[in-house]
Formats: structure tokens, sequence, C-alpha cells
């Protein structure tokens, strides 16, 4: 089956702290049409997250889809809070990088 | 009753880099009735609130303080600041209150009401609540706060909603230097005080208190101006190239907070699972349909509290032997029980963060192989002095240099340094709290103040 990388589907992907405990994650979609393709595609789900972050199930906080804003949204608990010695992204930032390369199938 | 009420926020975290001066003054010439923004975050990590310091130099705080303080009281409308230097502790909102004077003399501005209000919350009246077998509630997974936990806490502020807001605004305010406070309070508030929803009323103070991040292109310490009737909000962009769209205002309720539908504040839940986005011009969003749901029975505040860890140094080393970079692990395992041998492994905190390899994202890197072919490593000591801070962070560094690879070619030294000496650092603090207190009248934790600035006339 064809595939497109997330990265060449969606508009925003990006990771941002929320609070002091954890990490959110938003993929933001331009058109309705990749929006669409992302969610009923099913890739993005609980399972993948955990995978690619090498987390338990309980470690995700929320996983929505928000059709206002074409966007899939995720949270994952820290497992220090932000700004502890040894934590190196106070503001959570970077941390979106390995959603850019997920594979959607397409048609 | 006025029909409709304009609100001008110039900045989302007033000083934390200073405000753009376009689309302020444009946002001026449309005449609002606010002048307002907040100026603190938890997003800064717990160092500012522990050592109770800005993260921001005074004089970009005294920029954008200026900016708005004039033009406020050159149209005669209020000026409402949340979360006063960074982290709204007692001396910061001290220290906005004396800009705020020094900046009423610079400028011979006509004598104000100055209004301002702390968060500060002291241990001993939760420890007191704790001994009448209250709980002090945990957020996002974190328990119930136990004695031991409140005793590691040097400094706790508790987050204000709109009730200190629109008690100083019945007290006549001109200027409000607010304690921490929900961002959305501080908005919500004078537009409560006018007789507009709750509903709507939160709503604009979450659409605006970020200012330019709810527009597009990307781009922040633009200006916005948020407008409530009785049936809408509506928001637009003031930047020339900005607009604020659907897209683009839809989207913002999801920046920084785990679920875009829900925001809590002292009081209640802002509810936008109903929300409706519509474009009202090129570059304005009206929207329709929050909800504002009040809670029932004692008001929950949020509390954030900061404790010191110990005193810290950094170092910093460079390795390019490629068998070192493969083995990197075992040359760290090496340096740290070096710092063993003489402290032991308890008393104290090293920290390794590998920069080519997962510097940046630790265990939640799924990368494992390590692909570049030089690595940075910082080292952090954190220690109960500064000198075994330092000692610790110089032990785990230094040892770097020296070790034992069975078959490394490099045998004059295992790591490079750019300088051969260990950095002190800020303190290393912690969040110990991130929880919830009841209480039957929410201004019990913020006390409200109200003083006479400017010249007489």
């Amino acid at each position: 089956m064809k595939t497109r990388k997330l990265v060449d589907l969606a508009k925003t992907i990006r990771s941002k702290n929320a609070g002091p405990d954890k990490i959110t994650f938003d993929i933001i979609f331009r058109e309705k049409e990749n929006y669409d393709l992302v969610k009923k595609s099913g890739v993005i789900n609980r399972e993948l997250i955990c995978n690619i972050y090498n987390l338990q199930e309980r470690e995700i906080a929320d996983f929505v889809e928000f059709d206002p804003a074409y966007a899939i949204k995720f949270t994952m608990y820290r497992r220090r809070p932000s700004g502890s010695p040894g934590e190196s992204d106070v503001f959570g930032c970077q941390q979106y990088a390995p959603l850019l390369d997920i594979e959607i199938p397409v048609g | 009753m006025k029909e409709e009420l304009k609100f001008l926020c110039p900045n989302g975290h007033l000083g934390f880099a200073p405000t753009k001066e376009e689309s302020y003054y444009l946002g001026v010439q449309e005449k609002p009735d606010f002048i307002l923004c907040d100026s603190g975050s938890d997003d800064i990590g717990p160092g500012p609130l522990g050592a109770d310091v800005c993260a921001s130099p005074r004089e970009w705080q005294t920029h954008d303080l200026e900016l708005m303080l004039v033009e406020a009281r050159r149209l005669g409308v209020p000026m409402i600041i949340g979360s006063a230097g960074d982290t709204g502790t007692n001396s910061r909102v001290d220290m906005y209150v004396e800009i705020i004077t020094e900046l009423a003399r610079k400028h011979n501005l006509p004598k104000f009401k100055l209004g301002y209000f702390y968060s500060e919350v002291n241990r001993a009246y939760l420890r007191a609540k704790m001994d009448q077998d209250e709980r002090i509630e945990g957020l996002d997974g974190r328990p119930d706060l136990t004695y031991e936990e409140l005793a590691k806490t040097d400094r706790i502020v508790a987050v204000a909603g709109v009730h200190p807001f629109m008690k100083l605004l019945e007290m006549g305010a001109d200027v409000i230097i607010g304690g921490r406070s929900s961002d959305c309070a501080i908005f919500a508030a004078p537009a409560m005080f006018h007789g507009f929803s709750a509903d709507l009323s939160y709503y604009l103070g979450k659409v605006l208190e970020c200012a330019s991040f709810n527009a597009e292109p990307y781009g922040g310490k633009e200006s916005v101006l948020g407008t409530i009737t009785r049936e809408e909000v509506r928001v637009k962009a003031m930047h020339p190239a900005q607009r604020c769209t659907v897209a683009s205002v839809s989207g913002h309720a999801m920046y920084e907070r785990s679920n875009p539908f829900f925001e809590y504040v002292a009081g209640g839940v802002l509810d936008m699972t109903h929300c409706h986005y519509e474009q009202y011009d090129e570059k304005t969003c009206k929207i329709t349909g929050p909800e504002f749901h009040p809670i029932e029975g004692k008001t929950k505040v949020k509390l954030e509290g900061s404790g010191k860890i110990g005193e810290r140094y950094i170092g910093i080393a460079g390795i390019r032997d490629p068998y070192t970079i493969k083995n990197i692990e075992q040359v760290i395992g090496w340096a740290r029980k070096q710092v063993e041998e003489k402290y032991g492994t308890n008393g104290y905190e090293l920290h390794y963060r590998i920069f080519g390899k997962n510097g940046v994202m630790g265990d939640l890197e799924p990368v494992k192989e390590i692909k570049s072919h030089e690595l940075g490593i910082i080292v952090q000591g954190v220690a109960p002095t500064k000198e075994m801070a330092e000692e610790i962070t110089m032990i785990g560094t230094r040892q770097l240099f020296y070790a034992r690879l069975p078959e490394v070619k490099g045998t004059a030294g295992g790591a490079a340094f750019m300088l051969d000496e260990v950095l002190p650092a800020s303190p290393g603090y912690m969040w110990t709290l991130n929880h919830v207190v009841a209480v039957d009248d929410p201004l019990e934790l913020f006390p409200v103040r109200l003083i006479e600035v400017g010249k007489e006339e």
C-alpha cells in the first residue's frame, strides 16, 4: 500500500509543556481532506504513541481528535517535573520530531 | 450597560520578550476599554519561583509596562496585569508596584488608583489544613500533598481566578497588578464586572491570553484585540500581516493544555466543546457557544510550589574517538564510580546528558543507535553545598578524560574540554506542588491593596 509521511500531510506538528507535569503534542492539518485521511487511517493512536516514545499506556494523559481545528492531540506525563535537574527540555518543545516520519497509508 | 467592550492584549507573557510596538499602537488606535495581559507562566520551570527571582531582565518588563501604562492613562481605561514578574510572588508584585510608581513619576501622570493583590501561601496555612484532615488534592496524577513534600517546598503561590481582580475593580482601581493568576481570569474579570456572561467572559480570556499566538502566520509578541458582546466574542489580529482565522483561533484552544475542550480555573471550568468559529472579516474570527460551569461547593484554587534540591555546577565535555563514542555508557559509568568512591551513592545528584545520542529526549528517544561522529556531554552536579556540587561535577567531568577503555587507541585523554573547569549554575529546584486547595472564600488567599499614585491635581 502507498504511504505518505505525516510531515507531508500536516501543517503543524509540535510539542509543548502543559503545566509542570505534562507534555502535549499537536498535529494540525490545513486541509480537512488530510485530517480526515489521517484520522480515518487510525494509524495514530495510543498504542503507536507508546511504541514511539517507549511509554506505558498509563503515561498517556489524553488522546483527542479535535475536529474544529483539524487536529489530533495527545498528552503524556513527564517522568520528572519540568525543569528538574537532569531534565533537558523545560518547555517540552523538541519532543515531536519522531512523529514526522509516521507513515500514513494513502489509497 | 455597554453593549460591547474591547480588550487590547499586547503580549502573551509581559517582559519575557519585549512587546512589538507597531501592532500595539495600531491596537491603541482602536480605543480599547482595557489594556491587559499576563506576565507569568510555570513554563519557565521551578527555579524562578523557588529562588524568588524573575526570568527576564527588569528593563524588558519596564518597557512593556511603560507602553501599557502611558496609553491606558491617556485613554483613561484600566490596565490589568496578572502573574507579576514571571512567578507572581509577593516580591514580584511589590517590584511591579514600584515600577508603576516610578513610571507615573517619569511621565508626570495625574493621580490614579493602583490596586494590587498577593498570592503567596505559607506552609503553615497548608499544614493547618492538613492537620484538620483536609485534602490538598494532587493534579496531573500527583498524590495528595504529604507533610514530607510540603517540608521540601520553599515557596508556594496560589493561582487566582477572577475574584481579586473583580474586588479591585469594585474598589475603583485604574491599574491592577496581580499576583499569580489564571491567564484567562485577567480578561474574564473586567468583562464579568461589566455584566457580560461568564460563558463568554472566560472564553474571551482564554482566546486573548497568548496575544498573537492565536493568529497566523506565526509570530509572537504582537497585539490582538478582543471584543465581547452579549452574543459573541471576536478576536482581531493587530499586526498588518497577521489574521485571526478559524484555523488559527480554534488551533490555539489546544496550545499548551492537555485537552482543547476544557479550561479549569478557580471557580469552575470553561467548556469549549460546543464552540462555533466563524470568519467575521479578513482579520477577525467570531466565536459563539462556549459554556462556563461553576464549581459546586467550595472553590478549588490551584497551588504551585517549588523546592530547592541543592547547589548546582555544570561541566562540558566533547568526544570524537569512535570507539569511545560506541562505549560512552561505560565511560560515564567509570566517571560516576569515581564520584561514588568519594561520596557514596546518596546525598547528591549527578546527571549526564549526551548530545549526539539522546541529549534532548532522554528515555523518550526512539533512535537508539548513535549516528553522530561526535558527542557533547553536559554534566550536572547538584549537592547541598557549592563546594560539594563543584567537586562532584569536577570529578564527574574530568574522569571522562581518564576513563579506562581496554582497546582505546588514544591514550593521552578520553575527552576534549573547551575549558578545564566546571561552571556555577543556578541552584537546582523541583516542582513540589501542583495541587489544589479548597476554600470557602477565594479572597482569603489573595489579600488586596489599593494606593494612590501620580501627581496631585
